[in-house]
């Protein structure tokens, strides 16, 4: 399509203005719409890729109290979820389980194969670190679920008994 | 080859763990950050010039966009980002971009290995002297999982012009991303395609290490530039087409007012011309030189920034005739 100002150019730019309940619609090229006061030069440049992700996440997950935030930088699950940016290095820890599936859903894997720091070529210790974590989280999970049990929220039970027979394998 | 691959480039993406994410860092943490990594870099024999965002124009960081040493996001950094950068521009690290550290090493024409050799070195200085946000199961930490596991952007620039004229860069822009890869336009995510120029990258990045992804974007990059030269000799016999690498050229010779996108195609056409050895006196490196300095706030840098898009069209032009003729 044609710039609707100069008719030369072809139109990169949409503008859409409402004065008073009236919009009124245009299509602009780059410089017609510099020129009028809308928009850069790289209009192309600049995508709402954020917000597209963030609508990612949300649609990805079962919705979560959002209560927990994160120890470090005190970000809630819904704040990622809103931006699309995760907090920092703890919060893929704190909101492992939360993060899975948008993770395995871009990358079709959820596992790290290539380079790593050298201070990390000790493979022992951390696969100890990661057995040492998944019981920690059994515990955890079992304590939830005799607490669901006793106040009765037994759909919570089941969703806890799902995550520890797949924690469990 | 490098008459179809333009050049290449490798991005590494890395955060110190001790700091937030750059969204929820502070003004101080960014001033630490910038701080902490500049010095870390210090210890490579590779110089960089260090240059704070803030003290630099629009149109200043808007020609670094075009010119590939910044990415176009980057354009609105200001205080608390910075660039380190060496003389020659093929290494650049960004700081506070999306990510604290963005590394990115360019060659000239095809060389995925060497670009990352290069990136890796420079990464293996970061982490000898920075702590990495890493886990073993994730890999290098972001703050978009987009890029978890190695963190790497690697891509290719490609001149397809013939594969373009036959209507097959559609269909193969289609199948790539059953391979893996990424095709888009000449500035990155969202922009249009200009003249037949095309960045071919890879999308996933966790799973699948550096080597691999190197490896298939280099096949895939080399029966592409294959299917390109097959296609450039049926399309070159055409005396149409020599008539419109020529006409392009007379236009650019001539021409007393150019906007952008009419110079970005002609001088498609003519870097064409001038891979075939069709136009004696021009070779594609200075074609690739014209399109750097032809784009909008490359022309405001050299003319003055105050120039109106009409002025900016005539200065244009004057630039393409004093450098063709």
């Amino acid at each position: 399509m044609l710039c609707q100002h100069c008719n030369h150019n072809e139109a990169t730019t949409h503008v859409k203005t409402n004065i008073n309940g009236k919009v009124t619609e245009y299509m602009l090229c780059a410089d017609c719409a510099k020129e009028m006061g809308y928009g850069n030069l790289f209009s192309d440049f600049h995508t709402d890729f954020n917000s597209l992700l963030g609508s990612f996440f949300s649609s990805a997950l079962p919705a979560r109290t959002g209560a927990t935030r994160c120890p470090v930088c005190h970000s809630s699950y819904n704040d990622i979820a809103e931006t699309g940016k995760v907090g920092c290095a703890q919060c893929y820890e704190t909101f492992f389980d939360e993060l899975m599936p948008t993770i395995r859903r871009v990358h079709g894997n959820t596992e790290h194969t290539g380079k790593r720091p050298k201070i990390f070529d000790s493979p022992k210790e951390i696969k100890e670190e990661k057995v040492q974590q998944s019981e920690n989280k059994a515990d955890k999970l079992k304590a939830e679920l005799d607490e669901a049990i006793k106040t009765q929220n037994f759909e919570r039970a089941a969703e806890i008994r799902d995550e520890l027979k797949t924690l469990e394998g | 080859m490098s008459e179809v691959a333009v050049s290449t480039r490798i991005r590494l993406a890395r955060n110190l763990k001790q700091y937030p994410f750059v969204s929820r860092l502070s003004k101080e943490d960014r001033k630490k950050v910038v701080e902490e990594v500049r010095e870390a870099l210090s210890h490579s024999d590779i110089r960089l010039n260090f240059i704070d965002m803030a003290t630099l124009t629009k149109v200043q960081k808007l020609s670094l966009a075009e010119r590939h040493i910044i990415s176009p996001e980057f354009v609105e950094a200001g205080e608390g980002s910075a660039l380190l950068v060496s003389d020659d521009n093929t290494v650049a690290v960004m700081l506070n971009e999306e990510d604290h550290i963005r590394l990115q090493v360019i060659k000239e024409g095809l060389a995925l290995k060497e670009a990352y050799e290069t990136a890796s070195f420079l990464d293996d200085v970061l982490s000898e002297h920075l702590e990495l946000a890493f886990t073993e199961r994730l890999g290098y930490l972001t703050q978009c999982p987009t890029n978890l596991g190695t963190a790497m952007r690697a891509s290719v620039m490609l001149h397809l012009p013939a594969l373009e004229e036959s209507g097959a860069l559609n269909r193969i822009s289609t199948n790539l991303s059953k391979l893996g890869l990424i095709m888009r336009g000449l500035y990155g995510e969202g922009s249009k395609s200009y003249g037949a120029f095309a960045q071919l990258s890879n999308q996933v990045s966790l799973g699948i290490s550096e080597q691999a992804a190197i490896e298939n974007l280099d096949n895939v990059t080399k029966q592409l530039i294959s299917q390109e030269i097959r296609a450039r000799d049926k399309i070159l016999s055409d005396i149409a087409v020599e008539d419109k690498i020529s006409r392009s050229l007379g236009i650019l010779k001539s021409a007393y007012v150019i906007d952008h996108s009419e110079a970005m195609r002609l001088l498609s056409n003519v870097r064409l011309g001038a891979a075939a050895k069709k136009l004696s006196t021009l070779s594609t490196e200075s074609i690739d030189k014209l399109i750097a300095d032809v784009q909008p706030a490359s022309i405001l840098l050299k003319y003055g920034e105050q120039l109106s898009p009409r002025e900016r069209d005539i200065k244009r032009a004057e630039l393409l005739r004093e450098r063709l003729n």
